[in-house]
Protein backbone atom coordinates (compact mmCIF):
# COMPACT_ATOMS: atom_id res chain seq x y z
CA UNK A 1 0.00 0.00 0.00
CA UNK A 2 2.87 2.32 0.85
CA UNK A 3 4.43 1.71 -2.59
CA UNK A 4 1.10 2.62 -4.21
CA UNK A 5 1.52 6.16 -2.84
CA UNK A 6 4.78 6.46 -4.79
CA UNK A 7 3.03 5.33 -7.98
CA UNK A 8 0.29 7.93 -7.51
CA UNK A 9 2.90 10.59 -6.66
CA UNK A 10 4.84 9.88 -9.87
CA UNK A 11 1.72 10.05 -12.08
CA UNK A 12 0.46 13.23 -10.37
CA UNK A 13 3.91 14.86 -10.61
CA UNK A 14 4.08 14.09 -14.35
CA UNK A 15 0.74 15.77 -15.11
CA UNK A 16 1.47 18.62 -12.73
CA UNK A 17 4.68 19.42 -14.65
CA UNK A 18 2.88 19.21 -18.01
CA UNK A 19 0.02 21.32 -16.63
CA UNK A 20 2.35 24.04 -15.35
CA UNK A 21 4.19 24.16 -18.68
CA UNK A 22 0.96 24.35 -20.71
CA UNK A 23 -0.23 27.05 -18.28
CA UNK A 24 2.86 29.14 -19.05
CA UNK A 25 2.23 28.68 -22.80
CA UNK A 26 -1.36 29.92 -22.40
CA UNK A 27 -0.16 32.91 -20.32
CA UNK A 28 2.47 33.76 -22.94
CA UNK A 29 -0.14 33.53 -25.70
CA UNK A 30 -2.48 35.88 -23.77
CA UNK A 31 0.30 38.43 -23.25
CA UNK A 32 1.13 38.26 -26.94
CA UNK A 33 -2.51 38.80 -27.89
CA UNK A 34 -2.64 41.86 -25.63
CA UNK A 35 0.49 43.23 -27.33
CA UNK A 36 -1.11 42.59 -30.74
CA UNK A 37 -4.22 44.53 -29.65
CA UNK A 38 -2.01 47.42 -28.51
CA UNK A 39 -0.25 47.35 -31.87
CA UNK A 40 -3.60 47.36 -33.67
CA UNK A 41 -4.75 50.42 -31.67
CA UNK A 42 -1.55 52.28 -32.50
CA UNK A 43 -2.05 51.92 -36.24
CA UNK B 1 -1.78 20.37 -41.27
CA UNK B 2 -4.49 22.91 -40.44
CA UNK B 3 -7.19 20.38 -41.36
CA UNK B 4 -5.88 17.55 -39.17
CA UNK B 5 -4.75 19.77 -36.29
CA UNK B 6 -8.21 20.02 -34.59
CA UNK B 7 -8.53 16.22 -34.31
CA UNK B 8 -4.99 15.68 -32.98
CA UNK B 9 -5.66 16.96 -29.41
CA UNK B 10 -8.69 14.65 -29.15
CA UNK B 11 -6.66 11.73 -30.53
CA UNK B 12 -3.82 12.52 -28.14
CA UNK B 13 -6.20 12.66 -25.14
CA UNK B 14 -7.81 9.32 -26.10
CA UNK B 15 -4.39 7.71 -26.58
CA UNK B 16 -3.11 9.05 -23.23
CA UNK B 17 -6.22 7.77 -21.41
CA UNK B 18 -5.87 4.39 -23.15
CA UNK B 19 -2.15 4.23 -22.28
CA UNK B 20 -2.87 5.08 -18.62
CA UNK B 21 -5.59 2.42 -18.51
CA UNK B 22 -3.18 -0.14 -19.99
CA UNK B 23 -0.47 0.94 -17.53
CA UNK B 24 -2.64 0.81 -14.42
CA UNK B 25 -5.08 -2.03 -15.18
CA UNK B 26 -4.02 -4.27 -18.07
CA UNK B 27 -0.24 -4.64 -17.68
CA UNK B 28 0.64 -7.43 -15.23
CA UNK B 29 2.10 -6.69 -11.81
CA UNK B 30 5.84 -7.13 -11.48
CA UNK B 31 6.80 -10.15 -9.38
CA UNK B 32 9.59 -8.32 -7.52
CA UNK B 33 8.52 -4.68 -7.33
CA UNK B 34 4.74 -5.02 -7.22
CA UNK B 35 2.60 -2.18 -8.58
CA UNK B 36 5.17 0.56 -8.08
CA UNK B 37 7.04 -0.64 -11.19
CA UNK B 38 4.15 0.91 -13.21
CA UNK B 39 6.04 4.22 -12.94
CA UNK B 40 8.05 2.78 -15.85
CA UNK B 41 5.15 3.63 -18.21
CA UNK B 42 5.64 7.36 -17.53
CA UNK B 43 9.35 7.42 -16.67
CA UNK B 44 10.82 5.56 -19.68
CA UNK B 45 8.60 7.09 -22.45
CA UNK B 46 9.38 10.55 -21.02
CA UNK B 47 13.11 9.77 -21.20
CA UNK B 48 12.86 8.50 -24.80
CA UNK B 49 10.82 11.56 -25.80
CA UNK B 50 13.36 13.90 -24.17
CA UNK B 51 16.22 12.16 -26.02
CA UNK B 52 14.35 12.49 -29.32
CA UNK B 53 13.66 16.19 -28.70
CA UNK B 54 17.33 16.84 -27.85
CA UNK B 55 18.28 15.03 -31.07
CA UNK B 56 15.91 17.32 -33.01
CA UNK B 57 17.52 20.27 -31.20
CA UNK B 58 20.96 19.02 -32.30
CA UNK B 59 19.96 18.69 -35.98
CA UNK B 60 18.14 22.05 -35.98
CA UNK B 61 21.15 23.76 -34.35
CA UNK B 62 23.54 22.37 -36.96
CA UNK B 63 21.12 23.41 -39.71
CA UNK B 64 21.02 26.92 -38.21
CA UNK B 65 24.81 27.13 -37.95
CA UNK B 66 25.19 26.11 -41.60
CA UNK B 67 22.31 27.97 -43.28
CA UNK B 68 21.25 30.58 -40.66
CA UNK B 69 17.65 29.57 -41.27
CA UNK B 70 15.26 31.33 -38.85
CA UNK B 71 12.83 28.39 -38.74
CA UNK B 72 15.64 26.01 -37.72
CA UNK B 73 16.45 28.36 -34.85
CA UNK B 74 12.80 28.34 -33.72
CA UNK B 75 12.69 24.53 -33.98
CA UNK B 76 15.89 24.28 -31.91
CA UNK B 77 14.44 26.52 -29.20
CA UNK B 78 11.11 24.68 -29.09
CA UNK B 79 12.62 21.18 -29.01
CA UNK B 80 15.00 22.19 -26.20
CA UNK B 81 12.21 23.74 -24.14
CA UNK B 82 9.83 20.79 -24.45
CA UNK B 83 12.78 18.39 -24.03
CA UNK B 84 13.61 20.04 -20.70
CA UNK B 85 9.99 19.52 -19.58
CA UNK B 86 10.20 15.78 -20.35
CA UNK B 87 13.68 15.52 -18.81
CA UNK B 88 12.33 17.19 -15.65
CA UNK B 89 9.66 14.48 -15.47
CA UNK B 90 12.39 11.82 -15.75
CA UNK B 91 14.36 13.45 -12.92
CA UNK B 92 11.25 13.73 -10.72
CA UNK B 93 9.69 10.30 -11.35
CA UNK B 94 13.07 8.51 -11.12
CA UNK B 95 13.69 9.30 -7.43
CA UNK B 96 9.99 8.65 -6.62
CA UNK B 97 10.47 5.17 -8.11
CA UNK B 98 13.91 4.66 -6.53
CA UNK B 99 12.77 5.36 -2.96
CA UNK B 100 10.55 2.26 -2.50
CA UNK B 101 12.72 0.00 -4.70
CA UNK B 102 16.31 0.98 -3.76
CA UNK B 103 15.51 2.49 -0.38
CA UNK B 104 17.12 5.80 -1.40
CA UNK B 105 15.92 8.79 -3.42
CA UNK B 106 19.18 9.31 -5.30
CA UNK B 107 22.37 7.29 -5.73
CA UNK B 108 25.21 9.85 -5.52
CA UNK B 109 27.92 9.24 -8.10
CA UNK B 110 25.77 6.91 -10.21
CA UNK B 111 26.73 7.62 -13.84
CA UNK B 112 23.20 7.27 -15.26
CA UNK B 113 21.64 9.58 -12.72
CA UNK B 114 24.47 12.12 -12.75
CA UNK B 115 24.72 12.29 -16.56
CA UNK B 116 20.93 12.79 -16.79
CA UNK B 117 21.13 15.64 -14.29
CA UNK B 118 24.03 17.16 -16.27
CA UNK B 119 21.97 16.81 -19.47
CA UNK B 120 19.08 18.68 -17.84
CA UNK B 121 21.45 21.40 -16.58
CA UNK B 122 22.99 21.83 -20.06
CA UNK B 123 19.61 22.42 -21.69
CA UNK B 124 18.40 24.66 -18.84
CA UNK B 125 21.61 26.71 -19.42
CA UNK B 126 20.76 26.78 -23.13
CA UNK B 127 17.28 28.20 -22.37
CA UNK B 128 18.69 30.71 -19.84
CA UNK B 129 21.25 31.85 -22.43
CA UNK B 130 18.53 32.34 -25.02
CA UNK B 131 16.26 34.22 -22.63
CA UNK B 132 18.69 36.61 -20.99
CA UNK B 133 21.55 37.18 -23.44
CA UNK B 134 21.34 40.52 -25.24
CA UNK B 135 24.20 39.76 -27.63
CA UNK B 136 23.51 39.83 -31.37
CA UNK B 137 25.27 36.43 -31.50
CA UNK B 138 22.96 34.72 -28.99
CA UNK B 139 21.44 32.36 -31.54
CA UNK B 140 24.89 31.25 -32.78
CA UNK B 141 26.20 30.76 -29.24
CA UNK B 142 23.07 28.81 -28.27
CA UNK B 143 23.39 26.59 -31.37
CA UNK B 144 27.06 25.88 -30.55
CA UNK B 145 26.13 25.03 -26.94
CA UNK B 146 23.38 22.72 -28.21
CA UNK B 147 25.83 20.85 -30.46
CA UNK B 148 28.17 20.18 -27.52
CA UNK B 149 25.26 19.52 -25.15
CA UNK B 150 23.95 16.80 -27.44
CA UNK B 151 27.15 14.82 -26.81
CA UNK B 152 25.76 14.02 -23.36
CA UNK B 153 22.71 12.22 -24.83
CA UNK B 154 24.62 9.07 -25.97
CA UNK B 155 26.56 9.15 -22.69
CA UNK B 156 23.28 9.05 -20.74
CA UNK B 157 21.80 6.35 -22.97
CA UNK B 158 24.81 4.01 -23.11
CA UNK B 159 26.07 4.61 -19.57
CA UNK B 160 24.18 1.60 -18.23
CA UNK B 161 25.92 -0.63 -20.77
CA UNK B 162 29.45 0.56 -20.12
CA UNK B 163 29.47 1.34 -16.39
CA UNK B 164 28.37 -0.41 -13.23
CA UNK B 165 25.33 1.49 -12.08
CA UNK B 166 22.44 1.23 -9.65
CA UNK B 167 20.05 1.94 -12.54
CA UNK B 168 18.45 -1.17 -14.16
CA UNK B 169 19.63 -2.39 -17.57
CA UNK B 170 17.72 -1.13 -20.66
CA UNK B 171 14.29 -2.68 -21.20
CA UNK B 172 14.84 -2.93 -24.95
CA UNK B 173 18.09 -4.10 -26.54
CA UNK B 174 19.82 -4.71 -23.24
CA UNK B 175 19.63 -8.50 -23.30
CA UNK B 176 16.90 -8.62 -20.65
CA UNK B 177 13.43 -10.02 -21.19
CA UNK B 178 10.10 -8.30 -20.70
CA UNK B 179 6.56 -9.66 -20.64
CA UNK B 180 4.97 -8.91 -24.07
CA UNK B 181 1.99 -7.20 -22.36
CA UNK B 182 4.39 -4.93 -20.48
CA UNK B 183 6.31 -4.16 -23.67
CA UNK B 184 3.06 -3.44 -25.54
CA UNK B 185 1.94 -1.03 -22.78
CA UNK B 186 5.33 0.66 -22.76
CA UNK B 187 5.23 1.23 -26.53
CA UNK B 188 1.61 2.48 -26.40
CA UNK B 189 2.61 4.92 -23.63
CA UNK B 190 5.54 6.15 -25.70
CA UNK B 191 3.31 6.65 -28.74
CA UNK B 192 0.84 8.62 -26.58
CA UNK B 193 3.60 10.81 -25.14
CA UNK B 194 5.14 11.31 -28.60
CA UNK B 195 1.85 12.59 -30.02
CA UNK B 196 1.36 14.81 -26.96
CA UNK B 197 4.94 16.17 -27.30
CA UNK B 198 4.35 16.85 -31.00
CA UNK B 199 1.22 18.86 -30.19
CA UNK B 200 2.96 20.87 -27.47
CA UNK B 201 5.94 21.51 -29.79
CA UNK B 202 3.63 22.59 -32.61
CA UNK B 203 1.77 25.05 -30.33
CA UNK B 204 5.06 26.41 -28.97
CA UNK B 205 6.44 26.73 -32.51
CA UNK B 206 3.41 28.78 -33.64
CA UNK B 207 3.68 30.90 -30.48
CA UNK B 208 7.36 31.66 -31.13
CA UNK B 209 6.69 32.61 -34.78
CA UNK B 210 3.85 34.87 -33.63
CA UNK B 211 6.09 36.46 -30.95
CA UNK B 212 8.84 37.20 -33.47
CA UNK B 213 6.24 38.68 -35.84
CA UNK B 214 4.93 40.97 -33.09
CA UNK B 215 8.47 42.01 -32.15
CA UNK B 216 9.20 42.90 -35.78
CA UNK B 217 5.94 44.88 -36.01
CA UNK B 218 6.76 46.73 -32.77
CA UNK B 219 10.24 47.55 -34.06
CA UNK B 220 8.74 48.85 -37.31
CA UNK B 221 6.18 50.91 -35.40
CA UNK B 222 8.82 52.49 -33.20
CA UNK B 223 10.89 53.29 -36.31
CA UNK B 224 7.88 54.85 -38.04
CA UNK B 225 7.02 56.67 -34.78
CA UNK B 226 10.56 58.01 -34.49
CA UNK B 227 10.44 59.13 -38.14
CA UNK B 228 7.10 60.88 -37.61
CA UNK B 229 8.38 62.54 -34.43
CA UNK B 230 11.45 63.80 -36.30
CA UNK B 231 9.21 65.21 -39.08
CA UNK B 232 6.81 66.93 -36.68
CA UNK B 233 9.67 68.37 -34.66
CA UNK B 234 11.13 70.13 -37.72
CA UNK B 235 8.94 73.26 -37.53
CA UNK B 236 9.69 73.56 -33.84
CA UNK B 237 13.36 73.39 -34.66
CA UNK B 238 13.20 76.51 -36.88
CA UNK B 239 14.83 79.57 -35.53
CA UNK B 240 12.41 82.45 -34.75
CA UNK B 241 12.34 85.36 -37.18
Amino acid sequence: MNAFKFLVAAYVATWLIHGVYIGTLVARFRRLRARMRELGKGQ
Amino acid sequence: MKKIFPILPALSAILLIYASYQALKVAPTDALQGDVYRIIYYHVPSAWTAFLLFLINFVASITYLVWRNDKSDVLALVSAEVGVVFCTIVLVTGPIWARPVWGIWWAPGDIRLTSTLVLWLIYVSYLVLRKFSTSAQTQVMAAALAVFGALDVPLVYFSIWFFRTQHPQPVIGGGGSMDPRMLHTLLVSWLAFLLFAFLVCWSRYRLELLKRGVERAEAMESLVGAGAAATTSLPLGRSPR
